[in-house]
């Protein structure tokens, strides 16, 4: 028996992840650490936010002013300190481009 | 990139088509993919066979061999003994691994591994084949060093209640049965260990409960260590602060045996102490199954690793991951930390088996949430990236960090990160 798989665009990223670029594998994986916290695929659980489908420009910002301090947090701080200023980028690139 | 994805499916029609991870659900075995099998079903081995399966859109065949019928959380099981949780809150069970992801769930343990055949053998007799196999054993306790506790029913009268289950409740009731005015002695080994601040917050935890219920007993920290090992000031704040009189804490001692019968604590240089329920916490390594199978070439005690893939370094095609594993520097034994091995274990494993390079540049966190108390928690975190000159993982200079104080808004953290970090395993 074989089936026709019809590739929704939710799953566009996880379906095309067998044959993605090793920048494509590098972002997914730095992505995923992110999922401990904010959900498999950036959909979270109730208490934390979600990460997935929201604007680019609104994440990286997040990221940005954590980074920077002018966003008060609890350790968000701290954890984007770790990423470079194009790793962050890379990071809401990715968590723009899910399904919410 | 969107394009139509061809499965093809054999068997008895086992195999269902999947559309990827929001509807889930896929083979449960029987497809021609490659086969890994994923030994052990806590954070690390559980995270892994999740993501081998989303990762290789659920064309490889993931097997699951965990002794254990549900999945018993170690972090939140303070809170079991301190009275506030129940083993319901930290308890999930199976199925979504099997429902959602296509997993093959087998009841059992590995008794041994034939790397030249890849093979592992379970408890019962079957064996199982793999292309690939992640081992994620845990840790196991390093009794020989105590032997008092090789007498019969002296593991089942001091308890460690460090792999949360049947032990957590045991110590609770412990707990319970113990009268006013008596005293709970906690031994902490040398690091590492499993959950670097978990014996602390453990502390807290017990004395929170005494506070309510028993003001005049007392919780008495031994540490072998030579100071707290994990966000020290916090902890101390809390019991100097919160527990006054009811905490006290002593570095450097060392457990060398435990007088079960007499109910006593013996240390290498200091004086025995007597208490009315111990809790040991015993040295510990990597699992039983790494250290018989010859992977903990550590000390004989920690399995060393490839950073880039978890491929053990004394056996092809053997990936080791979670508290079992030779850490690297600034690297904790935590549950966290073990999430993030498995998905980049995962993803390594996906590359190799299907001839793409793995990821070289793997970048992941650690965060801990401790309770002080029944709402107040403390955090440590810390960014950890891939050094290839030195080939081991690092710490991200400017990085990290604890608490500023203990506080009720991370609280609420620490229960959203719980449930989030078991979803994210499990569901």
């Amino acid at each position: 028996m074989n089936s026709w798989i019809k590739v929704t665009a939710g799953a566009a990223l996880a379906l095309s992840a067998t044959w993605a670029s090793a920048d494509e594998l590098q972002v997914r994986g730095m992505a995923a650490a992110c999922a401990s916290c904010h959900g498999t695929y950036g959909i979270a659980q109730p208490g934390m936010e979600s990460l997935a489908g929201q604007p680019k420009e609104d994440l990286l910002k997040k990221m940005l002013d954590f980074k920077s301090g002018k966003k008060p947090a609890t350790l968000m701080h701290q954890l984007s300190k770790g990423y470079t200023d194009e790793q962050l980028e890379q990071l809401a690139g990715y968590f723009s481009a899910l399904k919410k | 990139m969107l394009r139509r994805q061809f499965v093809k499916t054999v068997g008895a029609g086992s195999v269902i088509a999947s559309s990827g991870w929001l509807s889930g659900c896929a083979t449960t075995g029987g497809g021609n993919g490659p086969k890994v099998v994923v030994v052990g079903g806590g954070f690390g081995g559980a995270t892994a066979a999740k993501y081998v399966r989303m990762w290789s859109d659920y064309k490889i065949n993931v097997t699951l061999v965990e002794p254990n019928a549900s999945f018993v959380s170690c972090p939140m099981s303070n809170l079991v003994i301190g009275g506030v949780k129940t083993m319901a809150d930290i308890t999930t069970p199976y199925d979504n691994l099997t429902k959602r992801h296509g997993v093959t769930m087998v009841r059992d343990m590995v008794t041994t591994i034939d790397a030249e055949k890849r093979v592992v053998k379970l408890a019962s007799g079957a064996e199982l084949p793999y292309d690939r196999l992640i081992l994620s054993p845990g840790v196991d306790f390093m009794w020989e060093t105590l032997p008092g506790m090789a007498q019969a029913g002296a593991k089942d009268k001091v308890l460690h209640a460090w792999k949360a289950g049947a032990q957590t409740v045991a110590l609770r009731k412990q707990l319970e049965a113990m009268p006013d005015g008596g005293v709970y002695a906690m031994t902490i080994p040398l690091a590492p260990y499993r959950c670097p601040p978990g014996p602390y917050e453990r502390a807290c935890q017990v004395a929170h409960y005494f506070s309510q219920a028993k003001p005049k007993s007392k919780v008495l920290i031994l540490d072998a260590n030579d100071d707290v090992t994990s966000k020290g000031p916090l902890f101390k704040k809390a019991w100097a602060e919160r527990y006054k009189g009811i905490v006290e804490y002593r570095s450097k001692h060392t457990l060398t045996d435990v007088d079960v019968a007499g109910s006593t604590l013996k240390f290498d240089f200091n004086d025995p102490v007597k208490a009315d329920v111990l809790n040991v916490i015993p040295g510990m390594r990597a699992g039983d199954l790494a250290v018989k199978t010859g992977l903990a070439t550590a000390n004989k005690r920690w399995c060393e690793v490839d950073f880039l893939t978890f491929e053990s370094k004394a056996a092809k095609n053997v990936h080791v991951l979670g508290d079992s594993i030779q850490i690297a520097p600034g690297m904790p034994k935590s549950g966290h930390m073990a999430n993030q091995h498995g998905k980049t274990c995962a993803a390594a494993v996906v590359a190799l088996l299907t001839g793409k390079v793995p990821n070289a540049n793997p970048i992941y966190n650690n965060t801990c949430y401790s309770f002080v108390s029944a709402e107040d928690v403390v955090h440590v975190a810390s960014v950890h990236r891939y050094d290839a000159e030195k080939k081991t993982m690092v710490t991200v200079p400017g990085s990290g960090g604890v608490s500023s104080s203990a506080n009720e808004l991370e609280g609420r953290f620490a229960l959203a990160w719980a449930s989030n970090i078991w979803a994210d395993t499990l569901a």
